[in-house]
Formats: C-alpha cells, structure tokens, sequence
C-alpha cells in the first residue's frame, strides 16, 4: 500500500507541470435562455460543432427570463429569447457592462387548441379569447356556453404554460393587453407535452402553446382558428400555417423570436464565427426543426446588424410586443 | 370455534396478505419494464451509447449523457465516501452522548429526508454562484454528494451498532487503543453493510434529475468533459488533468428528461431507451449490494 502510494506520488510529480500542451485549451460558446428557440439554436450548434471540431457549443434551457438573467451577468454568450428584452433586464445587463446585438432567427405561431372531439369551436375571436382568459375570468367563466351563444352547457377545462415563459407573456400581452395578466385556475405546465395530453383527452378542453407542437399531434387536436376583426390582417377567423405566419395575416398570435449576442462576446472569434453561421444557416435549419423561417432579405439585414455591432433593442426595452411584421422588423432594422 | 382455528385462520390471511403486496410491488415494476422495453428496445444499439444527442431523434444518443453520469457519480463518490463514513465513524464510537451530538444526530436524520430539489438550490446558491464553479461537473458531483452524505452517514452507523459490543471489549481487554479497536476489528466486520448502504446511496444519486436541473444542467451538450488522462508520445506518455472537473456535463437523467418534453415522437422512443440503460445500472449496483451483504454475512464469525 505504502509503496503504491510512494510511486504515485512519484508518477504525478513527474507529470504535474509538463501536461500543459496536450490537453488543448478547447473554446465553449455558452447560450442559455428560451426553450422556444431551444430545437433552432440546438440545430445550429449540432452542424456547427460537425463543422469545426475544436470549438464547443452548450446550449441551456432556463426560460426567456431565465437566460436573461444570466446573460446580463455576463455568465452566458447568447441569450435565447421568445420576446424582446424587457428594461428590467436592460437595466442589470447596463450594471454589469454587457451590451447586446438583438438579432431575429425566425418566427413563432401560437397555436390554440381544443381536442378533436370538440365539435363546436372551429374558430374564435380576440374577444372571446380575452373572456376565457382574462383575469375577471377566473371562477366566472366556466362553461362553453359563456362564451358564445350556441356552444354546449359543458364545462370548460383550460391549460396553458406556466409564468416563468415567454409564450405566456407573448400570449397575455396580445389578448388580454398586459403581459402576464391572465386568470391562475388553469392547469399549468411548463412541458408542453401535457399540454397536449390534457387538451386532447378532454373533449371540453382548451389550450394554447407553440405551433410546432400541433404539427406533431395533428391527429388528436383541432386547430382553432383566429379572428382579430381587423380587415387589414386578413378578414375573418385564420388558422396558423406557415402561410399565414409569413405573410402577417395570423393575427396577432404569431411573433418573431430572437437571440441576444453579446457585444464583449463577439469579440471571440469563436462567438463571431458561430453567429455568422447561424444566420447563414438558419432558414433551412429553421425549417426542419418545425418553426418558420424569416425571409432571406432579413437574415441578411440581420448579419449586417450583426456586423455593424449595432447594439440595443429595436422594441424599446418593452418585452413582449405585438403585431410585429416581418416588413416592420426589416424596416426597424435599418 | 376456539381460539386455535382463529388464530390458524389469521395466519392464513396475513401470508396471503403479505404474498399479495409483494406481488402489487412486483408487478407494477414489472409493467413498467415491459412497458418501457417495449417502447425503447428498439432504439438500444451500440450506436446508441457512442452518439452525441441530435435534433434527429434516430440519429440521437447518449454518449454525454453516460459519460457525465460516470464524472459525477465519481466526483459524489471521492466526497460522499470518506465524508460519510468518516462521519458515521466519529459519532457512533467516538463522539461523547451529550446534547451537541443529540442535535447533530437529528439534523443528520432530517436531512435525510429533506426533498431533492432542496439540495439542488442549495448548489445553486453555494456551488454554482457563491463558489463560482459554475454549471461544472464539480458543482454537480458536490450536489449530488451533501445529497447522499446523511444516508452515508446513517447506514454507516446502522452497521457499526450491529457490531456486537463484545468484539470491542475483547479488543480492549488485550491492549489495543481505541483506534486500533475501530481499524482492525469494528471496520472490516462492518464494511459490508456499510458498502451496501454507500451502493444504495449511489444508485439513487445516479437517478436524480431534480437537483441537476436546479443548478441548470438541463443543457445540449454535445461533447465530453476534458478526459483526465491522456497518452501522447512525448514525455512522460501519460498525462493527467483534472481540467474536466470544470467543465459543462449533460447526465443520463436529464437527457431522458429533455428527450421526453419532445414534441416529435421519435425522442419518446429515446427517452424509453434511455431509461433502460438507467433501471440498468441501477439494477446492477443494487445487485452489487446484495452480492456484498450475502458475501459478509457468510464470513461473519460470531
């Protein structure tokens, strides 16, 4: 035991200081943030890192709040962002010297839906999306029937995302006009899967989450289309689809999202690279992770952002803001 | 009816009680199983273990995922061990019955059953903040290890008090010091139970996701932690590092946790796979344990 213990003393002195060169110093990009821009941003650092080997991307989950946090500490690169940033996350970012290059990656439709044995809802209005979910609703409006004439006596079962996500703040901005104002007897989650689940099992189910994850269980929901009752987005009740997402007429539950580089961050060839690939990349990478693409004029304007190092938001500091259309963010941007 | 047919007939009904509950607990796990195999058998293949996680779920592994599992389970294991036992050692033999010992005892014992998610925050606070040590494999593996420390704690003196006290008496009565006593009699006689409760502590590290995600490992990760040992041909061939300690880990877990918020089914399919390799291993090191109580009891002497 004593001799063992002799020798490997002896080994690890030997060794101690003369390791240096062979284990190379590796890069690591750190992005943290939103788990809506989650699927794209992990897309990107998988064809990335396929690309060039000694650089390492990690990408976090902790919410749009979340990732902001930690970004305006300066502990992360790239932030993943469901919304604009908000001025309470400006003013920590300011603290601590971080400044930000707001760049949009693609865009984002809320998808509302009842289960498919729900025979009556096909379509509702901003209206009656505010009577369901407006805080008054709360132990108010229980039944169908309260919500338009003709529906079914039947109870109403809500589900929804929990606080601490961008969808809900998305979500409570657009339909009851302030973000995060919203009734709390819902069942919440922050998983969309039992979203689905509860939604699907329950014939008096209603609920709402991203668009992607209809598309993926298209045969247990039912779709309900919106009406804005604003002509100029289009006339009538709309359904999502990547149609009405890209030409603005999916009103106004759909929203572009976003990621946030920091400025001292770029100045890391590794961090300017990754960047630049994703922008280039994106639209196709967009595509196949089920979100839909910005136009190529506007990746373009948005490496040209990035290029420039034009830092700041173009929101205003104001989260979550509605109706933003693609032609509105590519003229914003320049 | 006298007395003895009731009481026959109330043995009779408490076996079949007895044989009905452990049936219930079989049998659930049992579904669970086939259930889960069913699902994610399919998907285990060599390819499997030996890929980085992908946005493809059929191209999509678990190569991080295992190898962060092993870092953390050894960094819990170098602290939790010799912490632990060291712990159980002191206050079953050494420490004076007093009220300070009367107060540690109880915290030990309710902090054994204190939630995950608890020792999670406080990683959180302590480790990956106040310590700075970030989302590492340290922070994780230390998480991990004040989780396990009070069931290590506890079996370790679980085992020590079945140790007869006349062994100790006899080892006095022939000179030997109270060290020598604990070292070359208490210990060894006690080492089997006392690894057996560090296995079971360990494999329930091994499941744990609550607290890893609370320090913020829920994380894509698509490469390795710097590995600690590395060959090359130039002088002295074998190089040592323990630079990996500090860096970013993904862990079976969490992998499965990510894989099954999936919209796309093909990731549930990897989620099942996953948790096989996990009931596995988990399956395994309780097996281990066993193996060491069955070898001990049968070289117990008195």
């Amino acid at each position: 035991m004593k001799k063992f213990l002799n020798l490997f003393i002896a080994i690890s002195a030997l060794i101690g200081g003369l390791s240096g060169q062979v284990f190379a110093a590796s890069k690591l990009i750190k992005v943290d943030g939103s788990s809506t821009v989650f699927p794209i941003t992990e897309a990107v650092a998988e064809e990335f890192q396929k690309e060039n080997s000694g650089i390492k991307v990690m990408v976090g989950i902790s919410g749009t709040g979340g990732g902001f946090k930690r970004f305006g500490r300066g502990e992360t690169d790239i932030s993943d962002a469901s919304r604009p940033i908000k001025q309470k996350e400006v003013d920590l970012a300011r603290e601590n010297n971080i400044e930000y290059i707001e760049l949009p990656v693609a865009y984002d439709g809320l998808a509302v839906v009842v289960s498919s044995r729900n025979t009556w809802a096909d379509h509702l209005t901003v209206k009656e999306l505010k009577k369901i979910w407006e805080p008054d609703a709360q132990g108010a409006v229980t039944k169908w029937s309260q919500i338009r004439a003709g529906f079914p006596d039947t109870e109403l079962r809500l589900y929804g995302p929990g606080t601490d996500s961008g969808t809900f703040d998305y979500f409570t901005e657009a339909i009851c006009a302030k973000s995060g104002a919203s009734r709390g007897d819902y069942t919440a989650s922050e998983d969309d899967n039992v979203l689905v689940e509860g939604v699907s099992s329950e014939a008096n189910g209603l609920g709402y989450f991203g668009l992607a994850y209809y598309e993926q269980n298209k045969d247990k929901l039912k779709l309900v289309a919106i009406d804005d009752e604003n002509d100029v987005n289009g006339r009538g009740p709309i359904a999502p689809s990547m149609e009405t997402v890209m030409d603005s007429t999916y009103q106004p539950l759909a929203r572009p999202i976003f990621i946030y580089v920091s400025v001292q961050a770029a100045q890391k060839e590794e961090v300017a690279k990754f960047v630049d690939f994703y922008l280039t990349h994106a639209g196709q990478l967009v595509k196949e992770v089920g979100y839909i693409p910005l136009p190529d004029t506007a990746y373009q304007a948005a490496l040209e952002r990035f290029n420039a190092r034009i830092t700041g938001s173009v929101f205003g500091s104001k989260g979550a803001t509605i109706g933003v259309k693609i032609e509105d963010l590519l003229k914003r941007k320049k | 009816m006298n007395n003895r047919v009731i009481n026959k007939r109330l043995d009779g009904l408490f076996k079949a009680l007895g044989i009905l509950t452990t049936v219930f607990g079989l049998s659930v796990l049992l579904v669970l199983f086939i259930d889960v195999f069913l699902d994610g058998a399919s998907r285990l293949s060599l390819d499997f273990f030996t890929s980085f996680p992908s946005r493809k779920p059929e191209a999509a592994g678990i190569l991080s995922a295992w190898v962060g599992t092993i870092w953390i389970m050894a960094v819990t294991g170098c602290i939790a061990l010799p912490l632990g036992i060291g712990s159980g050692i002191y206050l079953e033999e050494y420490a004076p019955k007093n009220r300070l010992t009367a107060l540690i005892e109880i915290s030990i014992a309710n902090l054994a059953g204190v939630p995950s998610v608890i020792f999670g925050l406080l990683g959180l606070g302590l480790f990956v903040r106040w310590f700075n040590l970030d989302r590492s494999v340290l922070a994780g593996g230390l998480t991990l290890a004040i989780l396990v420390l009070p069931v290590i704690i506890l079996s370790t003196r679980e085992a020590l008090r079945a140790i007869p006290f006349s062994i100790r008496e006899a080892s006095y009565a022939v000179g030997a010091t109270k060290w020598q006593t604990v070292y070359c009699q208490v210990l060894p006689a006690a080492l089997g139970n006392i690894m057996t409760g560090v296995i079971l502590a360990m494999s329930r590290a091994v499941g744990e996701t609550a607290p890893l995600i609370t320090i913020g490992a829920l994380t894509y990760i698509a490469f390795l932690p710097q590995a600690p040992v590395a060959f090359s041909g130039e002088f002295p061939f074998i190089h040592l590092s323990l630079q990996g300690l500090f860096d970013p880990f993904t862990a079976l877990p969490i992998q499965i946790f990510n894989w099954v918020s999936r919209p796309q089914k093909g990731f549930s399919v990897n989620a099942s796979a996953g948790i096989i390799v996990l009931l596995g291993i988990t399956l395994a090191m309780n097996s281990v344990a066993i193996i060491l109580r069955y070898r001990q009891r049968k070289k117990t002497r008195w």
